[in-house]
This record gives C-alpha cells, sequence and structure tokens, in this order.
C-alpha cells in the first residue's frame, strides 16, 4: 500500500505503516485516477459532500441553542434569530442550505440520468445514492418540524397521516409515530432525536456510495470505460481544483440567497407559532417535496396515492434494469435524449402542480405528469432500450477529445459534441 | 378516542388531499412599495423606525403585543441609553417573588420585554370579539407580501382606498357569483329533470328549490361582510375584525413629520418590519463583503482551474 506514498515525513512513515490512513487518503483523493473528460456536471457530487458538512456543522451549532418543546421550540430559535451571537446567521445558512442540497442532489441524480451513470457495473452506486436521497427527505421533514410554526404542525400532521393509508395498522401506526393521539410535544421530541442522528446516517450511506464509486472509477460523459492511464488524470490536482471552483461559484449563488432574500425559499406562516386550532388555508411542503406531493394529490384514492409516491422514488431502485440500452450517454442516443428532456420538463411540472391547488387545470395536468413519470419508466425506458439505434461510440475517450480530425472514431464524435 | 385519531385523520387528509377549498377568500394583491430596506443596499431608517414605534406604542399596543422586542432592542433605533431607560421607565411590569414570596409592580428595565396588553389569549379574545389580535412581533414576515401588505391592509379601508379598487373588487366578485350562479343553475336543471321525471309516479316528491340569483357586487354592502367586521381591499375575504385603527393625527410625531395616513401606515410597517428582522442591515452589509469576496476568490480558483488544466486538453 504504502509505496504510493511519497513522503519523507518519519512520522507519517511511522503511523502509515500501522494504520494506512495517508496510503488510503492517497490513494481515494489524490492519485485516485479520474477520466480526463468530466464536465462541470460532475461537480455536484462533491458539491453535495460540501452541503451535507455545512448542514452538520450548523446543525450542530443550532442544536446547542434549541429547545425541544412545543412550549419553547418557536421561542428558542427566534432567541436564536435575535440573541444568540451570529445565531441568525447560522439559522439561516441550515435554512437555505436544505434547500440548496436538494438543488445539489436533484442536478446530481439528472445528470445520472442523462450519462447513464446507474448502469452496469455502477447499479449499486445508484442505488446507495437512492437509499441517501431517502434519507435526506426523512432529514429534511423532520427539520422542518422543529421551528414549531404552523406549517410545521401542519405539515408534520399532513405527512404523518399518509401512514394512516397502510390497511389494518395504519391507525395504530399514526398513533405510534405520533406518541400520542395528535402530533404533539412527544412527536415534537422525537422528531429532533431523529433528525439529530439520521444526518450521521447519511454519512455512513454516502461513505459507501465512495467506496462503490472507486470500485470501478467515475463515468463520463462519452458513458464509455476509460481506456489505460492516457484516459485518465489523478483527482489531486486537476480534480481538487475544478471542484474548489464550483464550491465558489455554488457559494456565490447560494450568498445572494442568504443574506439578501433569506425567507425566499420558506412559506410566511412558518413564522405563525404552531396552533393546532387553527388550519393554514393553504398547506404547502417545501419546494423540494412539491413533484412527489403532486404525485400524492393526483391520485383519487388515499393508499394508492401513498403508494405512487413512494413508488415515485423507489421505481428509481430498479431503473438499472428498466432501462435496457447498452450504451450510457444520451450523446449516443438520439431518442433517449427527447425522452430526457421531457422526463425533466414533467419533474418541473409536477413541482408547478404542487403548489397549486388540487382543482380544474392543475390537477388535470397533475394526473397526467404523474402518469407520465411512471411511464417514462416503465414503458418508454425498456421499449427504447430494444427500438432505439444508438450513435456509433468513440473508440475511447482520448480520441475524441485529444485530436480536431484523424480517426474514424474521432469524426464520428466531432459533430456530436455541440449537443 | 379512536374515533378522534380517525377524524383527526380524515380531516388532515381532507387537508391534505383537498386543499384550494380554501381559495374562495382571495383578496388583492398588495401593490409593493419602494422602502428605505428595499434592494441590496437598503438599509433601515432609523427616524422612520422611531415613528413608527411611536405609532405602536400610542395606537397598536392597546391590543397587539410584541412579545419578542426587549426594550434593549429600541438601540437600533438610535436612542442612547438614557433614553431607553426613561421609555422603559414608562412601563410597570410584574416581578417577584420577593423574600416574602410576593409579586409587585416595578418599572420596566432595559432587560423587559415589551408587556402585553392582555393578561393571556383568553382575555385578549374575550375583549376583541372572540379573535385575539396577533402578536406583531413577527407579522411582517408571517404574512405575503410583508410590509407591502401590512401598508396596504392598514391604508385598504373602505373610506381611503380609491375608486378604482373598489371597483376591481366589485367586478371579479360579481364575475365570481356569476360563475357559481351558473353552476348552481346548472345542478338545479338537472335535479328539476329528475323531480319532473318522478313526480309522474309519486306525486308527493318535492319540487326542487330555484337558486336564488346574487345579482352583481355594487357596493360594499353587497358584499355581504359580516356587521362586526370592517370592508378592507387586502385582508382575505375583505371583512377584518379590526376597525380602521389609525387615521390623520392620530399620532402628533415628536420630529414633526406630518401624520398623514400614510406616514402613519408606512412607518408602522417599516417598524414591524424591524422588528419581525431586526439583524436585516447587518446581513446585508455582510452580504455584500461577502459576494465581493467570493467574486475574486472564485476567481483566482478559476485562473487556477485554467492553469492547471492547459495541458489536458
Amino acid at each position: 500500500m504504502s509505496e504510493h506514498l511519497k513522503t519523507n515525513n518519519a512520522l507519517i512513515k511511522w503511523i502509515d505503516h500501522r494504520l494506512p490512513v495517508f496510503s488510503m487518503m492517497n490513494e481515494t483523493m489524490i492519485d485516485y485516477p479520474a477520466p480526463k473528460n468530466l464536465n462541470y456536471w460532475w461537480n455536484f457530487g462533491s458539491l453535495a459532500g460540501f452541503a451535507l458538512v455545512v448542514m452538520i456543522v450548523t446543525g450542530i451549532v443550532l442544536a446547542m441553542q434549541y429547545t425541544a418543546h412545543v412550549d419553547y421550540a418557536f421561542n428558542s430559535v427566534e432567541r436564536i434569530m435575535r440573541d444568540v451571537n451570529g445565531g441568525w446567521l447560522i439559522r439561516y445558512i441550515h435554512m437555505n442550505m436544505a434547500s440548496f442540497f436538494f438543488i445539489v442532489v436533484f442536478i446530481h441524480m439528472f445528470r445520472g440520468l442523462y450519462y447513464g451513470s446507474y448502469k452496469a457495473p455502477r447499479e449499486i452506486l445508484w442505488m446507495l445514492g437512492v437509499v441517501i436521497l431517502l434519507l435526506m427527505m426523512a432529514t429534511a421533514f423532520m427539520g422542518y418540524v422543529l421551528p414549531w410554526g404552523q406549517m410545521s404542525f401542519w405539515g408534520a400532521t399532513v405527512i404523518t397521516n399518509l401512514f394512516s393509508a397502510i390497511p389494518v395498522f395504519g391507525e395504530a401506526i399514526v398513533v405510534w409515530l405520533w406518541g400520542g393521539f395528535s402530533v404533539d410535544n412527544p412527536t415534537l421530541n422525537r422528531f429532533f432525536a431523529l433528525h439529530y442522528l439520521l444526518p450521521f446516517v447519511i454519512v455512513g450511506v454516502v461513505v459507501v456510495h465512495l467506496w462503490a464509486l472507486h470500485r470501478f472509477g467515475s463515468n463520463n460523459p462519452l458513458g464509455i470505460e476509460a481506456n489505460g492511464q492516457q484516459d485518465k488524470i489523478p483527482f489531486h490536482p486537476y480534480y481538487t481544483v475544478k471542484d474548489a471552483f464550483g464550491v465558489g461559484v455554488f457559494l456565490l449563488a447560494f450568498s445572494g440567497f442568504l443574506f439578501f432574500a433569506p425567507n425566499f425559499l420558506g412559506h410566511p406562516d412558518n413564522y405563525i407559532p404552531a396552533n393546532p386550532l387553527v388550519t393554514p388555508a393553504h398547506i404547502v411542503p417545501e419546494w423540494y417535496f412539491l413533484p412527489f406531493y403532486a404525485i400524492l394529490r393526483s391520485i383519487p384514492d388515499k393508499l394508492l396515492g401513498v403508494v405512487a409516491m413512494f413508488a415515485s422514488i423507489g421505481i428509481l431502485f430498479i431503473l438499472p434494469w428498466l432501462d435496457r440500452s447498452p450504451v450510457r450517454s444520451a450523446k449516443f442516443r438520439p431518442v433517449y435524449k427527447w425522452f430526457f428532456w421531457l422526463f425533466f420538463a414533467n419533474c418541473i411540472l409536477l413541482g408547478w402542480v404542487g403548489q397549486e391547488a388540487a382543482e380544474g387545470l392543475p390537477l388535470i395536468l397533475g394526473r397526467l405528469a404523474t402518469a407520465w413519470y411512471f411511464i417514462h419508466f416503465l414503458v418508454v425506458l425498456p421499449l427504447l432500450g430494444v427500438m432505439e439505434r444508438p450513435k456509433p461510440l468513440p473508440v475511447s475517450i482520448s480520441e475524441p477529445v485529444l485530436s480536431g480530425g484523424g480517426g474514424l472514431a474521432a469524426a464520428a464524435a466531432k459533430p456530436m459534441e455541440k449537443a | 378516542m379512536k374515533k378522534f385519531v380517525l377524524t383527526a385523520a380524515a380531516a388532515a387528509v381532507t387537508l391534505g388531499l383537498g386543499i384550494g377549498a380554501a381559495s374562495a377568500a382571495e383578496a388583492l394583491k398588495a401593490p409593493s412599495k419602494t422602502w428605505s430596506f428595499s434592494g441590496v443596499f437598503g438599509t433601515y431608517d432609523q427616524a422612520q423606525l422611531q415613528r413608527g414605534y411611536q405609532v405602536y406604542k400610542q395606537v397598536c399596543s392597546s391590543c397587539h403585543g410584541m412579545d419578542l422586542i426587549a426594550f434593549r432592542n429600541l438601540a437600533d433605533l438610535g436612542y442612547n441609553e438614557d433614553e431607553l431607560k426613561a421609555i422603559a421607565a414608562e412601563y410597570e411590569v410584574t416581578d417577584g417573588p420577593d423574600e416574602f414570596g410576593d409579586m409587585f409592580d416595578r418599572p420596566a428595565r432595559l432587560s423587559d420585554y415589551f408587556p402585553s396588553p392582555f393578561a393571556n389569549a383568553q382575555a385578549a379574545a374575550a375583549a376583541n370579539g372572540g379573535a385575539a389580535p396577533p402578536d406583531l412581533s413577527l407579522v411582517a414576515k408571517a404574512r405575503v407580501g410583508g410590509p407591502d401588505y401590512l401598508y396596504a391592509l392598514l391604508t385598504g379601508y373602505e373610506d381611503d382606498v380609491s375608486e378604482e379598487v373598489l371597483q376591481q373588487i366589485f367586478e371579479t366578485e360579481t364575475h365570481k357569483r356569476e360563475v357559481q350562479y351558473a353552476a348552481a343553475m346548472e345542478a338545479y336543471e338537472v335535479r328539476l329533470a329528475k323531480y319532473q321525471e318522478k313526480v309522474k309516479t309519486d306525486p308527493t316528491a318535492k319540487e326542487p328549490a330555484m337558486p336564488e340569483d346574487p345579482g352583481p357586487v355594487e357596493s360594499v354592502e353587497d358584499l355581504g361582510l359580516p356587521d362586526t367586521a370592517s370592508f378592507n381591499a387586502y385582508f382575505p375575504g375583505y371583512g377584518i375584525a379590526m376597525a380602521p385603527p389609525l387615521s390623520e393625527d392620530i399620532v402628533e410625531y415628536a420630529d414633526g413629520t406630518p401624520a398623514t395616513l400614510s406616514n402613519l401606515s408606512a412607518d408602522v410597517s417599516a417598524f414591524m418590519m424591524w422588528a419581525a428582522e431586526p439583524t436585516m442591515d447587518q446581513r446585508k452589509q455582510m452580504g455584500i463583503k461577502v459576494i465581493l469576496f467570493l467574486l475574486v476568490f472564485t476567481g483566482i480558483l478559476y485562473a487556477a482551474k485554467r492553469k492547471c488544466w492547459a495541458d489536458v486538453h
């Protein structure tokens, strides 16, 4: 192991011989070979890791000042905003980074969909990512309950009630989740405990996600395996500097919201203390749940609605086996490319429907969009795998990247670069 | 208990799945106004906040509490410590228990929070026709439109809004009623046809009642607001329990600013915005510095990236 580690430091050598932690860091973050043609869409994985760390650090600081009790939670958050030194900054970072974490992860996933990163041999890598998404959603939902505003309370009431749709045991499960007969102090307490726990579970799954990633290395925009060393570059300094630049751009966009519109992505009703006797006119989840909320509401049957909502994420687990095309990248899949963008637009549409009242045009569009969401996975992808004629693949990563002409493969790949 | 859980579950799911029934209570969208604190470089105007505090103290505070604001916080408005102590000392707060176990009243100190106008929520509700006036500490962040909405609301009573605004509301409401009436008539026709069929065999069948044409909305009276409510163009449903609180010269400004309705409303809305977001000035100033730093830092990283990658492409 340690033969790759170049150091003259005797202490490091001594430690590394007994605990090869420096060798491991060297192999995973410095010498780690990555395809040389990764584009900026590959920045979003490291950005997601960055967001996770920011969430955990700010969250731990907030937990030192927060009181998880129905009588004090709302005011303890306001004390953080008003009286704790820098409290407003920490709290606004935590609040807005939650949204940005989802933006980053959604982009990361759409990148995976576009370039076929879920295909063999990276199926488990992809599935671990879906597990991370589910954990993030649970964590975000419980975090939104903690300030104990009107949306916290009513959002918690609506979402926990979804479990009552489970036949026979539904009611009992909901009472068990609440720790009582309504959303109340026991609910708030357990949500706080779990909201503190789950991020560390996410860290654990992220480690396994990276482990699976490093087994075969990153996919790349061409979707072909790297052919030996000429197609690869060491992670450091190439991707460390590129990822650092990505973090800079990300922080610029984030700062725009953080400092100049920190409540833009939130809901005004959550600045009203929770009141079980007054229902808000519109109970709307956070924006990142809207597409899933739209799927839930577009199905008139409660149980089927809940099933469809969970299935919309569950279906991602079997995606590697639904998409039968041997070609990964949409660059070489002329028909899939169009369906990808259609699917993307469909997700945006679902998000819009999710914040509208479930009646009239939004309801109809929501039903169509929900149907399309599942048709895309269950019908379009399996059929495309058989019917689509992919464009010829380049022979290697180096050829289309390096040469301006010449080889057959490069000539074939060149016009597609524009896409 | 089980029944309660079932009902709660049913209610919540109906809420979750059937949102939108509440959209009947719409109101006009508050027009956006230019504030001293608007935009990236906007900051609070201390003189305006002081005037707004005066309006709150002399008018609003008789019904609305501001539980999250302490007298020490008013330093943000530009008062010095002696002035703050004098402001606080005008209030009596209950403290204790003392060494004999008795509660006692004393003048407020800087660390005390604004005293509530009512002993508790029940007392507040009882004194205000059943609905407790909301606390104003966070109201500027707890309403869609924020300070724009508050200003629009305070200047949105019947005598103060323009004829244009009234006409706009009347037209929307008339249209809404026409749509509802048409739907009701359609349903009536169906029921009538059924009745005419049924009455042939069963003479005791009841003839359905014809829906009444609500007619157009041509005046505030036509809106049919409850007697206890005042018309307000910007309040959801147009009927607000709060009677017009402000009027010209209700307050005599210490700095000589004319106490027009517009000034009173703008000043107190700005004050409420400050109360909801006292760290806004600090936040924006920090934001400008952070963004300038990030622009340079990211620029350097980009240059480093370009240089580092020069040999790859």
